[in-house]
């Protein structure tokens, strides 16, 4: 039992792992921390969603000279954590970040689930977390317990009751019959989605034809598309994540699963779900979208294609970046990194984004975000929205060829 | 009890007494990782307890895990928070004796199999009834802090201990001990393999409930994909093996340089961490058969004898 | 119909996946738990050859399974040789066995994170319609299954009709007598691990036209169906596993289309389990190949 003794060595090998790091900080350097998946369940959508966009802004803000604090200019500097899709380790990991790297800020993970698991700690070391990967209905609550908690992407009432309003519009206007077929991601994503759209779809008077769930991991959905086109819905939604929205969508192609209003979740938005499915692709509805047609949005994915070798996903990448834009504005404005000032700063300001404009209601949330995107022709336009401008008229889907 | 029992007894109550103290000397990463190295303590130890001395490897940490953090989610709103990791333990004995009868009967590879696929299997059937239920995973939102976690957690290790250190001196711990060199001549010379293997296949069973359930504060949001993850398991068989099972101290002494190396690669070489659980996996198997433990009692054993010669 | 030919696709892959581990666990008594990292890889291999030089994923079989061959006899000549020479008994070569290939799957695991990132990796091959019965499935699931066929057919007459494959069947059943016979054991356990490695890598890469893989977390699920799919086949017996991973593949769509997709895997477990506890010698009951 030479725990204490144990215990001290571990300072000590803390200490000296980050001896290196700690040694080249001065003023005119911002520390940021950043612990996110690259390995684990959720590695595959941080890859494409979270880290490049995070990179981008730091590579683009220290290609322009920094940010402007009042002593002078000060460069971004990114320390980056794998979190292994393992809250233990995002806990961790952001512990480490603030205690041992001593970080001016750290970013928010990327998960619902880890963004949570981090809640605690953000608030016990006194971070400011603006997170953005993160939908849930409990934002009274989670700003009530933890008031530097921010959130940018929306709700999950919003996101689910959005796609059944634009499925009843399209009814009500005889574009596409009654009957839905609905499967979700049997996790809290697809669950608490799948909960919502139900109430949704019977308060506005649909038939809920086939409802049925799928464990995360699936490898072969065959039976559920199969299942759902049994049914002969008129509308198809599934909860899906990147994996699934794949499968299934690759299901319902082979199968020829031909519904006017095709719907799949997480990973519609990638651009590798066009580079998959091309011209079969056009009209599949999805999570988020984007006013593509904004020159600023725009210019986001054109750089994120030329610096990071991707495209952007066309939901959270650009709202990832507008998350740090808005920390970015916040330091410039206050000439500091001063942690509390941000939060303060962050609560009663608006700031200009790669989105749009962006401010903080007295939940800590943002209430201007997309809702439900659609490809069309090769562009994953936002179809619905509350309170962004630029939606398109939503299109029917025409089978698959 | 003799009075070397005494004076060990003693010595160990000084130790975890001054452990305990700590969140009043270490910074907030040193007690982050310091209820790390807690949590491992409690689960590589009761899982020695019942695999060292039957040489079967437990995948079923993580089930257990995730049972005991479930009761948390679930009750936390209903009753008060110490109730929970009590029902925790006693759920996670139930479980523990219902998958040991249907299991232990196996013997090796089946068992190992077996094992793995439990946390599987409940975090499938948690999910399906959470589905049926129409609810996500849960918030846990308290106002318990790191140090309360903390010394739940160091209190439950010198539990374990102590069930340890009896069991050990007991008849139950002679029969393991027996059943682990030779199965066949356990059960010729009268012993129940059977009963004696479900009962102490409880213990790591309730423990591991137990720590999840105390844990589960930490984590604010419980889902199953977070509460069964099947790495859990893994490391505690890892950290366990790496320290070794013949002392009730192996475990530890396996856990403490595992967190500190996992800890300084993930901090710097974040993509790695697969491989050192790799490389510790063969280390023990190629390296290290005894764990340190063998090591110690090989280092003894020369010292011995270069005295008595 | 379509939920018995959907559970034989997909028990046509399970087949494939089970046939390797089962040579390996067989003939080589090596319980390898990283077989489904071995599959991953074969299947990152198709998918870099596909998308780096368009070939087909079929024609990188050629590719995959002698790298996948002479990687696994090296494997065993190295690192599993020693731990069957020093092994007491049986039982002490399975935990060692165990132990040494959970360490080998996170290496593997390591590597593949290293070279591939953390992503996902699909790409689109032969993913077009074909009828059977009224319903349609997907053409490249159709050719995974008539590869995997051909691959066992292969297997099994080679096991039964040639003289190595004979005294691959002959250490299956007892390595002791096949020694006195004058058969070199080490060397045909050797080969079995290096062939079934090969067999697994080969699944992987038809596998991987139809499932999206990721380097960390797929290899642990293909090698725990493995292992249920060996067990209950019956181990060491060929014919036993297709049988056994056509069962599991019409039991998982037959649970997923009637009762629920979300029991599925669970309805898998029990499966696995009832057949330890009643059928611990497998569903078959024989120990032959």
């Amino acid at each position: 039992m030479k725990r204490r003794t144990a215990l001290k060595l571990t300072t000590l090998a803390a200490a000296l792992s980050v001896a290196g790091l700690g040694a080249a900080q001065a003023q005119d350097v911002i520390r940021i921390g950043a612990a996110a998946p690259k390995t684990g369940g959720l590695a595959g959508g941080a890859e494409v969603t979270h880290w490049p966009a995070i990179r981008l802004w730091v590579e683009q803000t220290n290609a322009a000279g920094g940010l402007q604090l009042d002593s002078g200019p000060a460069t971004i500097e990114l320390i980056e954590y794998d979190d292994q899709t393992n809250p233990q380790q995002t806990i961790q990991a952001v512990t480490r970040l603030a205690t041992q790297d001593q970080v001016d800020l750290i970013l928010s993970p990327y998960g619902t689930g880890l963004n949570l698991a981090a809640a605690p700690i953000f608030d016990r070391l006194g971070y400011p977390q603006l997170s953005v990967t993160n939908i849930t209905d409990q934002m009274p609550q989670l700003s009530q317990q933890f008031p530097n908690m921010f959130f940018t992407l929306g709700t999950t009432s919003a996101f689910a009751e959005d796609t059944v309003r634009l499925l009843a519009e399209m009814r009500d206007a005889g574009q596409v019959g009654n009957r839905v077929a609905m499967v979700n991601v049997a996790d809290a994503f697809g669950i608490e989605l799948a909960t919502v759209a139900r109430g949704v779809l019977a308060e506005e008077g649909f038939e809920l034809v086939y409802d049925s769930s799928y464990p995360l991991g699936t490898q072969d959905l065959s039976t559920v598309v199969d299942g759902a086109r049994n049914s002969n819905p008129d509308a198809f939604i599934a909860w899906s994540y990147p994996p699934d929205s794949f499968a299934i969508t690759e299901q319902a192609m082979i199968q020829d699963f031909d519904v006017p209003f095709y719907y799949t979740a997480v990973g519609t938005p990638f651009p590798a779900y066009w580079g998959r499915f091309g011209e079969a692709a056009n009209n599949i509805l999805g999570p988020g979208g984007v006013n593509a047609d904004d020159p600023r949005f725009q210019e986001f994915a054109a750089a994120h294609q030329e610096l990071m070798g991707q495209g952007p996903d066309y939901w959270a990448s650009a709202t990832t970046y507008a998350s740090m834009e808005i920390l970015g504005q916040a330091i410039e404005d206050i000439g500091s990194v001063d942690r509390d000032a941000i939060a303060q700063h962050l609560r009663e300001n608006t700031y200009d984004t790669v989105l749009g404009p962006i401010s903080f209601n007295e939940n800590n949330n943002n209430e201007a975000f997309w809702t439900v995107g659609q490809w069309q022709d090769g562009v994953f336009r936002g179809v619905a929205s509350r309170g962004r401008e630029g939606a398109v008229e939503v299109r029917l889907k025409e089978g698959w060829d | 009890m003799s009075a070397t029992d005494y004076r060990n007894l003693a010595i160990s109550a000084g130790l975890v007494g001054l452990v305990a103290l700590m969140p009043f000397y270490a910074s907030g990463y040193v007690m982050t990782l310091a209820v790390t190295v807690a949590m491992f303590t409690v689960l590589a130890t009761s899982w020695a307890l019942f695999s060292g001395p039957t040489h079967y490897i437990s995948l079923a940490t993580a089930a257990f895990y995730g049972l005991g953090a479930y009761i948390t989610g679930l009750g936390i709103d209903h009753l008060p928070y110490w109730t929970l990791p009590l029902i925790a333990g006693v759920a996670g004995a139930i479980v523990a004796a219902l998958v040991g009868v249907a299991t232990l009967r196996l013997s090796g590879v089946y068992f190992v199999i077996f094992t793995l696929g439990l946390a599987e299997l409940i975090r499938q059937l948690v999910t399906f009834a959470q589905v049926q239920a129409g609810r996500q995973g849960f918030y846990v939102l308290t106002s318990i802090s790191e140090t309360m976690i903390y010394w739940q957690l160091v209190a439950l290790a010198a539990v374990v201990w102590l069930v340890g250190w009896l069991i050990w001196r007991s008849r139950l711990g002679f029969a393991l001990r027996i059943i682990g060199n030779d199965e066949t001549v356990a059960r010729h010379s009268g012993i129940n393999t059977a009963q004696a293997k479900v009962l102490l296949f409880m213990v790591p069973g309730a423990a591991a409930a137990i720590v999840g359930a105390i844990m589960a504060p930490r984590y604010v949001y419980i889902e199953p994909s977070m509460a069964f993850g099947p790495i859990l398991s893994f490391q505690v068989v890892i950290m366990a093996l790496l320290g070794g099972t013949r002392r009730l101290w192996g475990p530890i002494a396996g856990v403490i340089p595992f967190t500190l190396l996992w800890e300084v690669i993930s901090g710097n070489m974040p993509n790695q961490t697969y491989l050192l659980l790799g490389v510790a996996f063969l280390l023990i198997v190629y390296v290290l058969p005894g764990g340190f433990v063998g090591l110690y009692e090989k280092a003894l054993h020369r010292w011995r004898e270069g005295r008595a010669a | 119909m379509f939920i018995i030919i959907t559970g034989l696709l997909l028990g046509g892959t399970y087949a494939l996946i089970a046939m390797g581990l089962n040579l390996q666990y067989g003939v080589a008594r090596i319980m390898n738990l990283a077989n489904g990292e071995i599959l991953v890889a074969g299947g990152l291999a198709a998918f870099w050859v596909y998308t780096a030089g368009q070939v087909s994923p079929i024609l990188a079989l050629f590719l995959v399974a002698p790298v996948a061959f002479a990687v696994n006899w090296l494997l065993y000549r190295i690192m599993l040789e020693p731990l069957v020479l020093r092994a007491k008994s049986r039982g002490a070569l399975e935990v060692d066995s165990i132990l040494a290939t959970f360490g080998l799957s996170f290496i593997m695991i390591g590597i593949a994170l290293m070279i591939y990132g953390g992503g996902y990796f699909n790409y689109s091959y032969l993913s077009t319609r074909v009828q059977i019965f009224d319903s349609s499935f997907a053409l490249n699931r159709v050719v995974a299954f008539a590869l995997a066929a051909l691959i066992a057919l292969a297997l099994w007459l080679w096991l039964s009709f040639t003289r190595p494959g004979m005294t691959l069947r002959a250490v299956a059943v007892s390595p002791e007598n096949a020694r006195l016979v004058g058969i070199d054991v080490r060397r045909v356990s050797a080969l079995a691990f290096a062939l079934g490695g090969a067999i697994t890598a080969m699944g992987g890469a038809l596998i991987s036209m139809f499932v999206t893989l990721d380097a960390s977390t797929d290899g642990v699920i293909f090698t725990m169906k493995a292992l249920i799919i060996v067990i209950m086949g019956g181990v060491g017996d060929i014919r036993g596993t297709v049988i056994a991973a056509l069962l599991l593949g019409i039991a998982e769509t037959a649970v997923g289309a009637l009762i629920s997709p979300g029991l599925t895997l669970a309805a898998a477990y029990v499966l696995f389990l009832l057949v330890l506890l009643f059928r611990p010698q497998g569903l078959f009951g024989r120990t032959t190949l």
